[in-house]
């Protein structure tokens, strides 16, 4: 009895675990090289390399993969700078610190297409009305532009803009408390020593909270990699059609919608995605970790 | 350096609205000679650490002059004060090793003053070998004991040749055995460089082994200064008195009476000087004799054996400290009464004011 | 250098200081801005009527004919009371299913003795890293085959258990001393009763903020309820608003759809607004959006 005990009281999380986590792990392995499946008869007519050469060969697929690079490689480095700008800038002060704390935090806790939506107002330029955004840039002199259903950059710019504004809450609480955890007699030391304010930030600060920067990085690409809803709460669901499709919605299109039914597509493009995001991963870590061992 | 702290008071505004304001310092006058080792001694609160933190420039001060030599330093800004300061957790950089916190310093100099690597280096190899950690300079902070990261700290405060050196609670978090090292080596460094240091601490025994003036705060005021000896022998007030010593000094109510002191209805030291008056009465722990004859009668407790002296516990129904405690040398074995007769070395014995807890100066009258 | 040269140079470092703040606080309250105006401006279009809102074409930051209208609208003119019901119960439901499954798992790997129990612990954690993205195609199916589309069944099932809250809660039972459990064990307390009467109530906070957390995951949650339902009486809020948007009030009435947004929003940000230590602390404890 002692010894199946401890079992029993692991026994959901492990049935819980093995049905929705382990064995899908293994299944979709086996989807991915699975070629023809049919999702309605559950046969396939052979076991290969098709399905990747498919999503590779995808133009769909490579529009998706090159929106998520430029997101990842835009939001990342951006959101993390203005999240050490602001936490910087929050350790600064004492008055309002903690209201301001709570209305940066404030994006952490909304549906995110719920506030997509209002953002694609904010930008969005119809025959009856300029929108905002547009009202400012006519304002400083611009032209206008649909920022919703225009341009390439212009769609991007907005999708980055509302990533970074999502993002930052979490990043600026992970600096703060960085920051607040840096032992106050370093600075006090530097002080005595006449040490000027951007040494001190260089040499002291940003070695203390460098590992939390990372951290925040490597987390970053692997949130940005996946980045999907903030896609559909501006752009709407069909993400093909306006040319803003992520490598994620590319995946659920596959699986699901109007293009959907191909299990075995979206298996082979999830397990791309998963390629890219742990090889990226570990070039991080690589990076850190040398990074550290010089100092 | 000579430092002269002159009405030095520090004034911290309350936080919130109706409390008082704190007077961390208040009214400061003091004159340190220069190549001296000065401790600043009192219980925790007591204002000493703001004091150090004015002297450094940390902190500035509500009003008053800070002089380093003929310099007024009041308003200078810390950098430019030369001094060199030891944290208490020795705030040591944990990301960069023993040379490169010590050549921190160093770095900073701008202008004329810069130096470059090879001088730097050759700068805090003498720190290092000052505070003999040679061996340990490519280690970092997380690698060395407590007492190795203090000697790091000294040597990144002494490396850029400070005019004073500041040390806060120097000894405090290190284990016992290391303490007793480390205070012969502070004094060590400290004779080498001939810097006038001044170092805060709590310990009363860490402030008298090796300061060559005391000086004792309660409360943000001054409540003496001197020698470590002359403190010990004749402090300034009752707190003075309880404060220096381990085991402490013991108090009893009393009063002076017609040319002796009084303790209860006992008579327990002839003296001459001070007129009739209700007093406390201190007496160090090793300021009795046993002698079937003293005046002083008092109940044992119980008896503690150690070593070379004996340490009786007693009680007295006048007693004003929680536990009483004598120390004397036993030469034989004899079982001590429950009623100890004592009688006392008038040199140990002081008498405070009951009003304001001053000492009060008697003579000792011959019998 | 003399005491006047002191004087002037503390002089610029005290403006200088100055100028800094000034900065600062510039920075944060245009960050404060550029937050809070998307709040502002759907609550100010939720509130302008219709035929207002259409008739300006340049927008204004203002309007003085308010109406609640646009509320009327968003609860009769589309099922958002469904929405905002289905969302409730599946919060609910899931989050007090997990708090059964991981606080009982947690128990186990804080707790008792087992053979195995490091391993297992370490496979878990393992699990960790694989992204949702990789294991919802065979969840679909799977759920898909069972007939569960459309139900609450298939909403919920998946998200019962979260391996990071396992290891949150379990590294918050192990910092109860183990001298209680022994007290306990001498005592005749069985480890169930130990469990529900010192334990739980012991780490209340942690599981308070797990619990928050967990709503406020579930009141977001999007792609699994996308996939996993058509059927408009079985949609969360997040798929609701997108229906919204695409087939709700005809395409244009934007003031209807900002009064629903404003809805959804209001719920969470009420609950961050009492909660927003716990929720704060609880997130910068290791958790990450979504």
């Amino acid at each position: 009895m002692r010894k199946v005990k401890p079992w029993l009281y692991l026994l959901p999380a492990i049935l819980f675990l093995a049905a929705f986590m382990v064995y899908p792990l293994i299944d979709v392995f086996i989807y991915s090289f699975e070629e023809g499946y049919n999702s309605a008869s559950q046969t396939f007519k052979g076991v290969g390399l098709y399905n990747y050469m498919y999503v590779l060969r995808d133009p769909y697929f490579i529009q998706a993969l090159k929106n998520t690079f430029i997101l990842v490689i835009i939001t990342v480095p951006l959101s993390t700078f203005i999240g050490l700008l602001i936490a910087l800038g929050l350790n600064s002060i004492k008055k309002f610190k903690d209201l301001f704390q709570t209305i940066f935090f404030l994006p952490y806790v909304t549906n995110t297409l719920a506030v997509g939506l209002v953002f694609m107002i904010l930008f969005k330029k119809t025959p009856y009305s300029e929108g905002l955004v547009n009202m400012l840039i006519n304002m400083f002199g611009g032209s206008s532009i649909d920022f919703i259903d225009g341009p390439y950059w212009a769609k991007m710019f907005v999708l980055c803009f509302y990533t970074v504004w999502i993002v930052l809450p979490f990043k600026i609480l992970i600096l703060t408390s960085a920051l607040a955890s840096v032992d106050e007699n370093l600075y006090k030391a530097a002080k005595i020593d006449g040490t000027s304010k951007w040494r001190t930030f260089t040499r002291i600060t940003l070695p203390m909270i460098s590992p939390m920067i990372f951290y925040l990085i490597i987390t970053g690409f692997i949130g940005a990699f996946k980045a999907y809803s903030d896609a559909v709460a501006i752009f709407g669901t069909d993400l093909n059609a306006a040319g803003m499709n992520t490598i994620v919605g590319y995946i659920y299109d596959m699986l699901y919608g109007n293009g959907g039914g191909y299990p075995s597509y979206a298996s082979a493009a999830a397990l791309i995605l998963f390629a890219v995001v742990l090889t990226i991963t570990c070039i991080n870590l690589t990076i850190s970790g040398s990074g550290r061992n010089d100092k | 350096m000579k430092i002269v702290l002159d009405h030095l008071t520090k004034v911290y505004p309350s936080s919130t609205k109706g409390n008082p304001d704190v007077t961390a310092v208040n009214d400061f006058c003091f004159e340190i000679p220069d190549g001296k080792l000065i401790g600043l001694l009192g219980p925790s609160g007591c204002g000493k650490s703001t004091t150090l933190n004015l002297i450094s420039g940390l902190e500035t001060a509500t009003s008053g002059k800070i002089w380093f030599g003929d310099d007024d330093v009041t308003r200078v800004p810390p950098e430019n004060r030369g001094v060199g300061l030891v944290f208490q957790s020795y705030a040591l950089y944990p990301h960069m090793t023993a040379r490169q916190n010590i050549m921190f310093p160093l770095e900073n100099f701008k202008g004329s003053e810069k130096l470059s690597k090879e001088e730097m280096r050759a700068k805090a190899d003498e720190a290092a070998r000052l505070v003999q950690i040679e061996p340990y300079m490519e280690r970092k902070p997380s690698q060395m004991s407590g007492g190795q990261q203090q000697r790091v700290a000294i040597a990144r405060a002494l490396v850029k040749l400070p005019r004073v050196l500041l040390l806060d609670e120097p000894l405090s978090n290190l284990d016992a055995r290391l303490r007793l090292q480390t205070r012969e080596e502070i004094r060590r460094i400290q004779q080498e460089t001939n810097l006038t240091t001044i170092f805060v601490t709590h310990d009363q025994e860490e402030a008298m082994s090796i300061s060559d003036m005391i000086v004792v705060m309660k409360n943000g005021i001054i409540q003496q200064i001197g020698k470590p000896q002359d403190v010990y022998d004749s402090p300034a007030n009752l707190f003075v008195g309880n404060f220096l010593g381990t085991p402490p000094m013991n108090v009893f109510k009393g009063r002076v009476e017609n040319g002796a002191i009084v303790i209860g209805n006992e008579r327990i030291l002839e003296i001459e000087g001070p007129e009739n008056q209700e007093v406390y009465v201190g007496i160090r722990p090793e300021g009795y004799l046993l002698d079937e004859k003293g005046t002083f009668h008092c109940t044992k407790k119980q008896v503690e054996i150690m070593g070379r002296d004996t340490s009786i516990v007693f009680t007295h129904p006048d007693q004003v400290s929680e536990s009483l405690r004598a120390i004397i040398t036993l030469d034989n074995r004899d079982e001590i009464p429950s009623t100890v007769c004592f009688k006392l070395k008038p040199n140990k014995v002081e008498i405070f004011r009951a009003d304001t807890e001053e000492r009060i100066d008697y003579k000792v009258r011959e019998a | 250098m003399n005491s006047t040269d002191y004087a002037i140079i503390e002089k610029k470092a005290k403006r200088n200081e100055k100028i800094r703040k000034v900065i600062t606080y510039i920075l944060l309250v245009f960050w404060s801005i550029i937050v809070l105006f998307p709040f502002y401006w759907m609550i100010l279009t939720s509130i302008k009527s219709y035929g207002t809102y259409n008739a300006e074409y340049t927008p204004k930051f203002f309007t003085l004919s308010p109406t609640l209208q646009n509320y009327a609208d968003a609860f009769t003119q589309v099922p958002l009371a469904r929405y905002f019901g289905n969302t409730l119960i599946f919060a609910i439901i899931t989050t007090a299913a997990m708090l059964a499954v991981i606080v009982l798992a947690a128990f186990a790997f804080a707790r008792l003795d087992f053979k195995g129990r490091n391993p297992l612990f370490s496979f878990f954690l393992s699990l960790m890293m694989i992204p949702n993205e990789l294991v919802i195609i065979t969840n679909f199916v799977t759920i898909t085959n069972l007939g569960l589309r459309n139900t609450f069944t298939g909403l919920i099932l998946p998200s019962i258990t979260s391996i990071f809250y396992i290891y949150l809660l379990k590294e918050n039972f192990e910092q109860i001393p183990d001298e209680l459990y022994k007290a306990a064990k001498v005592d005749g307390t069985s480890d169930i009763k130990y469990l529900f009467k010192v334990m739980i109530p012991i780490c209340q906070p942690t599981i308070v903020t797990i619990a928050i957390l967990k709503v406020i995951e579930c009141w977001n949650s999007y792609v699994w309820p996308r996939l996993i339902t058509d059927d408009e009486n079985y949609f969360l809020v997040s798929n609701g608003i997108q229906a919204i948007r695409e087939n709700g009030f005809g395409r244009e009435n934007i003031p209807a759809m900002m009064a629903a947004v404003v809805v959804i929003s209001v719920p969470l940000i009420i609950l961050f607004l009492i909660f927003h230590k716990k929720i704060m602390a609880g997130v910068s404890r290791g958790g990450t959006k979504g």
